[in-house]
């Protein structure tokens, strides 16, 4: 390499755009289902799933997504598990995002007014029949503005999985750079590629939430 | 569980019930019955106990003593089977509470459809005959949002007639309407009241309680203070219930 940016440069950061997407779309794909769980934990009638649960979510948030990272890669590899820099990557990834998620559903959960919960049980309706039919509808609605914000981190977050050798955006932005010593302009490229990534999500989320303002006014009745 | 009743035994019988929020003693000895068809109405003050009284008998509380028994259902006991005894029992809230993410016909149809395993097809032909008869035919397709405060309630009666209970449950259905909405949803309990429905209501409408109620029973601090038909309400003869009346709840 050495030289001008070219535009064998330009495709070697579009893979690595691509595969900050791919890593994206994993761990949200990952923790999404992780952090259902994990949402649905938290309000168990079961006392022991619910402490485990916030056990779990505690300890997620109070360390480092980095530090989760190098764990990931480095720890499974010192206790004899060979894992790929991408296995590593969307593991640690979808365990932080699980955590995350999950206390912002169970948040979204909760919100819904508790007389709804009761109204569904006084019409008989099972919990899982309550909980499917009458409140995680609702609950989503409140949820998607805070969700789709979320999934703008972890776009963005993705770029530490860099540190275990992954190759996404940002690794591949260095590998550039590391033959072409023009910082500015390189990183310049990445932050338009992030943000390119992450403003749809945000004018999506809009249109969502205006899309589904429907029936919102009635959600705390007087 | 027996479910086969037979006609003298009353739908609903409360045998010293007592119940406690902390240190707070909110039903101290409760006892009353219904009896099929009849309209009970509960009446006191904030505080005096009886809409707890009316939610422990679909247990939306759990009492600390005494029985309740709801259409053959030992409600008091904690292995109750709940959903059995909501299938049997009705209930309508101040609050209205319908989804507001489904439509007036989806709202009715949800539990038929889901605890009766009832055919969609015959399911909105049911939720069309409950709204008829509530005066609501035409917001079948329309969102909870966009009916009135008297309309959303007369709604959430016709969900809670789909499932065609034996015992209706009214909260203080009324509190959250002007005096205009409030008439056309009485209109609408009058009905059911002819009908022959069994009715607990909650209420401070006491004209309406005199005109509807075959019995009152009139709580203060977590008893039964006076009991009888309709005429106490005119002729106390206790002085809370005098006074009760006489604070200007009564209208004509």
């Amino acid at each position: 390499m050495g030289g001008h940016l070219n535009i064998n440069h330009l495709m070697f950061l579009g893979q690595g755009a691509l595969w900050t997407i791919g890593l994206s779309v994993i761990a949200l794909i990952g923790g999404g289902i992780v952090g259902f769980v994990i949402a649905l934990a938290r309000i168990s009638p079961l006392k022991f799933v619910r402490i485990a649960s916030a056990v779990y979510v505690q300890l997620v948030q109070g360390t480092p997504l980095l530090v989760i990272l190098f764990l990931g890669y480095f720890g499974l590899a010192a206790i004899g598990l060979k894992v790929s820099p991408l296995a590593a990557a969307g593991a640690s990834l979808t365990l932080y995002v699980a955590a995350y998620l999950g206390e912002i559903w169970r948040g979204c959960i909760q919100s819904v007014p508790k007389p709804q919960w009761e109204a569904a049980e006084g019409l008989a309706l099972s919990r899982t029949q309550r909980m499917m039919k009458v409140i995680l509808p609702q609950a989503i609605r409140i949820a998607t503005p805070p969700t789709v914000g979320f999934m703008v981190q972890i776009i963005k977050n993705t770029s530490l999985a860099s540190v275990v050798g992954f190759v996404e955006l940002m690794r591949s932005g260095q590998i550039v750079n590391n033959s072409l010593f023009e910082p500015f302009a390189i990183y310049a490229i990445i932050a338009v590629t992030y943000f390119a990534m992450c403003y749809p999500l945000s004018l999506f989320s809009q249109r969502l939430e205006r899309r589904m303002g429907r029936g919102r006014s009635n959600l705390a009745p007087a | 569980m027996q479910q086969n009743l037979s006609s003298t035994e009353p739908i609903v019988s409360l045998h010293n019930v007592q119940k406690s929020f902390g240190p707070l003693r909110v039903l101290d000895g409760v006892s009353f019955t219904v009896a099929r068809g009849e309209v009970l109405a509960l009446i006191g003050r904030s505080g005096s106990g009886k809409s707890t009284a009316l939610r422990c008998i679909d247990r939306f509380e759990k009492v600390d003593g005494g029985e309740i028994v709801v259409c053959g259902h030992r409600v008091d006991r904690p292995d109750v089977d709940l959903r059995a005894l909501r299938q049997d029992v009705g209930i309508v809230f101040q609050s209205y509470n319908l989804f507001p993410h489904l439509t007036i016909e989806q709202n009715i149809t949800l539990a038929p459809c889901a605890v009766k395993g009832m055919a969609a097809s015959q399911a909105k032909d049911l939720a069309r005959k409950v709204l008829a008869q509530v005066g609501l035919e035409e917001k079948l397709h329309a969102y909870p949002e966009q009916l009135s405060g008297g309309q959303q309630q007369r709604a959430a009666i016709a969900r809670s007639l789909a499932m065609q209970p034996k015992v209706m449950l009214f909260d203080e259905v009324t509190s959250a309407l002007d005096p205009e909405l409030t008439a056309e949803v009485l209109k609408v309990i009058e009905q059911l009241a002819a009908d022959g429905m069994t009715m607990v209501m909650v209420t401070h409408e006491m004209g309406f309680a005199k005109g509807i109620a075959d019995r009152i029973v009139f709580m203060h601090r977590g008893k039964v203070h006076e009991t009888g038909p309709a005429s106490i309400l005119t002729s106390p003869t206790t002085p809370e219930l005098t006074q009760f009346v006489g604070t200007g709840n009564l209208k004509s």
